[in-house]
């Protein structure tokens, strides 16, 4: 390659919004269910229908835009976007085009060299998901699902400032946080909860003006993104260095291939007449609202990790962990107050779940167990009711089906065996039947110790107490 | 039996006193209907057995004395394009010929907690498009008060219903003089309410910004009764108002004394009809000679009104009218080969050719490059417009005026020059783009025996004035017409 190229990208990311009915009708918003149960005249685009705007969506939007240092639109409307699709029942889908709530905000994100950058939000707006078709290939036919149809949604618009792959993940992490944080949204892009798509372009580097960008849809993994960007980017480089221009299009990327192709272009693209919708008046944020919903806002993750530092002592990278993920910081917090010591609940989360979390390739977020049974845990382990490897056993129990583990170490005899004649007992059993290695240990080579305490744990089947054991044999080893 | 000539409140009154069952009312309408309307084709459809199922239950309620409402009993027609639950509600268009409603429009819903019995759906233009009924697809309706003419439109199935003694009252909706208009011509009254006075929820939307339910009746107090009857806030229609004060029947005193009413000069100049004129202004000096205070003002803008209008009612009809589509209900075309095809197909033949006309004018005002031009202007001029009526508001209490050029026109005159028929909405659409009450009453007629209305117009939230100005006009009006006689 002759030249220097940079890239330059920019996201629109459409968040799915956690609330419990629809944008405009009182419809559930419930995952799943047969298909059409969740849907009304209004969802359904019956004629006569009106919209009425569901206010917890004005409320969730304008924290998510708080949080990302936004303006708030005091005075927002809702448009009209027309197109004729079967799954958007009225052939024009409302949202916000002229003015949406909230404009002109940043967001902080850290590289990987630890450098921090700010990448600007042009605008985030609200407007209603569309439903779903569902083709039968067996007898050619469509069919509309109007479940998901009204579901609320507010796309997400960054400016440009984004260079590689790294950087838009770590954006798209801190958008994720700040909603999670919220309670506005899961933001799960494998459930489509949270999706993105991406704007990109190359230039030389050094060069102030915009290449010509192509927008690449159908991203439902940060991997896939990460692929993307690469393709893309390698995709536009090789057009320019072989003379030719790049379009500018819509593009679907397919995952399974690792590769995308040309949805439309913009010669082709669709005129949507937006214009206000006359069903909808103007949304006016009140003083009164705007301070409601700004002291209603939660500690956000940065302001949390450094809490975590300050407070509880943990390291930076423990509390960036911790802090990643709202439901491992909310059990974090939970645990803590339950009396656990927190370095050791730390310790709990950042292993053992975790590593869990990872072989059962979930998502943090949906860790079910409950705080009390990770500080009984702990507090049993602590004062030696079970040992540790007892206490790792006992806590998948907890992990996957939230046990009682103090209910489930009596009703599994599992508690440490403290009885000092029984323990007395094994030791000697062990000592009597391997004099050899009685006498290894004696001419020195002390690391055998470790096969004693091994018999004696399997004779107690696992539940005595190692210091304990390994403080009995030191005592009693002189006598044989 | 109701006697000829009870008028509404009457009836329920002697429904309620036990002298008139309520089935006897709505059988009445039913061998009224089959004895006229095969001539003048008001009706889309009539519910028959529905309308004689819910008498009895109405019945029941009344002699329980739960139902005590001044309308309570009586038989009503609903335009059809309100949606009425399980009664197929057409527009008047081939393309929702088969469409029955899973739900009640707000408006009907409350007809029927009233006591009030739907009997049918009465014709219109299709999708509330026209002025003269004529663009129905199931054929037009005649006017009964002028055999060979139009009742006008678009609600002019609602009008002829009430004009021809079918029902005593009827629901219209107006968007540009779609009651206003049809009352003039076939003689009855109708008003249109101030916007968000009625729930919209269950009209099917023509011009949203525009549209308004509204009652057409024989007289004023019914129609203050009927309005009464469907005012209200409804939290299912984002643009519907808590009104001050409802209790519309309270403003029918005979007293106009120191009223001051504007008649805009603009109004009365060359495009309109010399009978028309003498008429209106006749009825204005009956009230003139009541005590109020008739005088020419000046209006301003009135050649913006029309453009202005059509320029957004077609913008938000064109998105409107985007749901029919051949996908989830109405008309869908019997061959096609593609997803663009069958929404063509089914388009273009369900859709009549005055709509079309209308979606395409929407669709260009509203496409890019155009938007800035045509739209944002004509909301710019809407703007202009209503600072001037809010101008004579601050003077005067409302304005007299005409609610046509003329004279209900004859079949078939009007179609082929739709130019021309946008321009005869110029004294209605205003009130429209304001959001104003104006109602329409009749004041006579011209020399070869057509009704003459005249359309007052109020301030926003003033159907009340408007009420008692109208009610005076008409009780002076018969105290007049017994002076000629005698």
């Amino acid at each position: 390659m002759s030249k220097e190229y940079e890239t330059v990208i920019g996201l629109e990311v459409h968040v799915e919004l956690a609330t419990k009915t629809k944008i405009f009708c009182g419809c559930s918003t419930a995952f799943g269910g047969a298909p059409n149960t969740h849907s009304c005249p209004v969802c359904s685009g019956m004629p006569g229908s009106l919209p009425v705007l569901n206010k917890q969506v004005v409320e969730y939007a304008m924290a998510v835009g708080l949080a990302a240092n936004c303006e708030i639109n005091r005075n927002c409307k809702f448009d009209r976007k027309n197109y004729f699709y079967p799954d958007n029942p009225q052939n024009y889908q409302i949202s916000q085009l002229y003015e949406p709530i909230c404009r002109n905000g940043w967001i902080e994100i850290e590289k990987k060299d630890g450098e921090k950058k700010k990448i600007r939000i042009h605008e985030i707006h609200m407007e209603e998901d569309a439903g779903k078709l569902v083709h039968d290939t067996w007898s050619d036919t469509s069919y509309v699902d109007f479940n998901r149809s009204g579901v609320p949604l507010i796309e997400i618009v960054s400016e440009p400032d984004m260079r590689d792959a790294d950087e838009v993940i770590a954006y798209l992490e801190q958008l994720r946080m700040i909603a999670q944080y919220i309670g506005a949204s899961d933001c799960k892009l494998q459930e489509g909860s949270m999706r993105a798509d991406v704007n990109l372009s190359v230039r030389e580097k050094g060069s102030e003006s915009l290449g010509t960008r192509t927008e690449t849809k159908n991203l439902s993994s940060f991997r896939a993104i990460s692929h993307m960007i690469d393709g893309e980017r390698a995709r536009q480089i090789d057009l320019l260095e072989s003379g030719q221009p790049v379009v500018q299009e819509t593009r679907h990327w397919n995952e399974d291939k690792e590769t995308s192709y040309a949805m439309r272009s913009k010669e082709n693209a669709q005129d949507y007449r937006y214009f206000p919708d006359p069903d909808l008046p103007p949304v006016h944020i009140s003083d009164e609202w705007l301070q409601r919903v700004k002291d209603s806002l939660p500690e956000l993750q940065p302001q949390k990790r450094q809490r975590y530092i300050d407070a509880y002592g943990l390291p930076a990278y423990d509390a960036s962990i911790l802090t990643g993920s709202k439901r491992l910081a909310d059990l974090f917090e939970e645990t803590v107050a339950l009396g656990a010591n927190p370095k050791k609940v730390s310790n709990w989360l950042m292993v053992e779940t975790l590593r869990l979390v990872k072989e059962k390739s979930m998502d943090p977020q949906d860790i079910r167990f409950s705080a009390k049974h990770l500080a009984d845990l702990i507090q049993m382990a602590e004062d030696g009711t079970v040992n540790n490897q007892v206490a790792k056993d006992v806590f998948e129990k907890i992990f996957t089906d939230d046990i009682d583990p103090v209910q489930y170490v009596k009703e599994n005899g599992l508690a440490s065996v403290n009885d000092a004649g029984a323990l007395e007992e094994a030791v000697r059993k062990a000592l009597q039947n391997n004099p050899n290695v009685v006498q290894q240990y004696k001419e020195g080579k002390t690391k055998v110790i470790g096969f004693l305490v091994g018999q004696v744990m399997k004779e107690m089947k696992g539940k005595a107490n190692p210091a304990k054991v390994n403080e009995l044999i030191g005592k009693l080893i002189q006598e044989y | 039996m109701r006697k000829t000539g009870m008028t509404a409140t009457e009836l329920s009154a002697a429904i309620r006193r036990g002298e008139i069952r309520v089935a006897d009312a709505v059988k009445q309408a039913l061998a009224e209907i089959r004895e006229k309307d095969g001539e003048i084709h008001a009706f889309l459809t009539v519910d028959e057995e529905g309308a004689l199922r819910k008498a009895e239950e109405i019945q029941k309620k009344i002699d329980a004395g739960e139902l005590t409402g001044p309308l309570a009993g009586v038989p009503i027609a609903v335009k059809d394009n309100i949606c009425t639950k399980g009664l197929r509600t057409t527009c008047a268009s081939r393309i929702l010929e088969n469409f029955v409603p899973t739900y009640q429009a707000e408006a009907a819903d409350r007809l029927e907690k009233a006591g009030m019995v739907i009997i049918g759906k009465t014709n219109m233009d299709e999708f509330a498009m026209g002025s003269t009924t004529e663009t129905s697809a199931f054929g037009p309706t005649q006017n009964p008060a002028a055999p060979g003419h139009v009742p006008g439109g678009s609600s002019g199935g609602s009008c002829a219903a009430v004009a021809s003694g079918m029902v005593p009252l009827a629901l219209g909706s107006d968007t540009g003089g779609s009651i206003r208009q049809p009352s003039s011509f076939c003689g009855v009254t109708g008003m249109k309410p101030t916007y968000g006075t009625v729930s919209r929820y269950g009209l099917i939307a023509y011009g949203s910004s525009l549209d308004q339910i509204g009652p057409v009746a024989g007289n004023v107090a019914d129609c203050a009764a009927l309005l009464d009857v469907i005012a209200a806030y409804d939290e299912k229609d984002s643009t519907s108002m808590k009104r001050d004060r409802y209790g519309f029947s309270d403003a029918l005193k005979k007293d106009v004394k120191g009223m001051k009413i504007g008649i805009p000069k603009e109004y009365f100049g060359d495009g309109l009809a010399k009978d028309v004129k003498d008429r209106i202004l006749e009825a204005a000096e009956l009230l003139k000679n009541a005590g109020a205070q008739v005088e020419e003002c000046h209006l301003g803008l009135i050649d913006y009104a029309i453009p202005t209008y059509y320029v957004i009612a077609c913008a938000e009809a064109s998105s409107n009218l985007e749901r029919f589509d051949g996908v989830k209900y109405g008309y869908r075309a019997a061959d096609y080969e593609d997803l663009d095809d069958m929404y063509k197909k089914s388009r273009s033949e369900g859709f009549g050719p005055e709509v079309k006309r209308r979606i395409m004018l929407g669709s260009f005002v509203l496409s890019s490059g155009y938007y800035d031009a045509y739209y944002l202007k004509a909301l710019r001029v809407k703007a202009l417009i209503k600072e001037a009526f809010d101008r004579v508001f601050s003077e005067y209490d409302m304005i007299l005026a005409p609610a046509a050029p003329d004279t209900a026109p004859r079949m078939g005159s009007s179609l082929e020059d739709p130019l021309k028929m946008y321009l005869s909405d110029i004294y209605t659409v205003s009130v429209n783009l304001c959001g104003l009450p104006g109602i329409t009453i009749p004041v006579g007629k011209d020399r070869n025996g057509l009704p003459v209305g005249m359309q007052l117009i109020g301030n926003r939230c003033e159907e009340a004035k408007l009420l008692q100005a109208a009610y005076t006009c008409e009780c002076l009006q018969k105290e007049n017409g017994k002076e000629q006689m005698a």
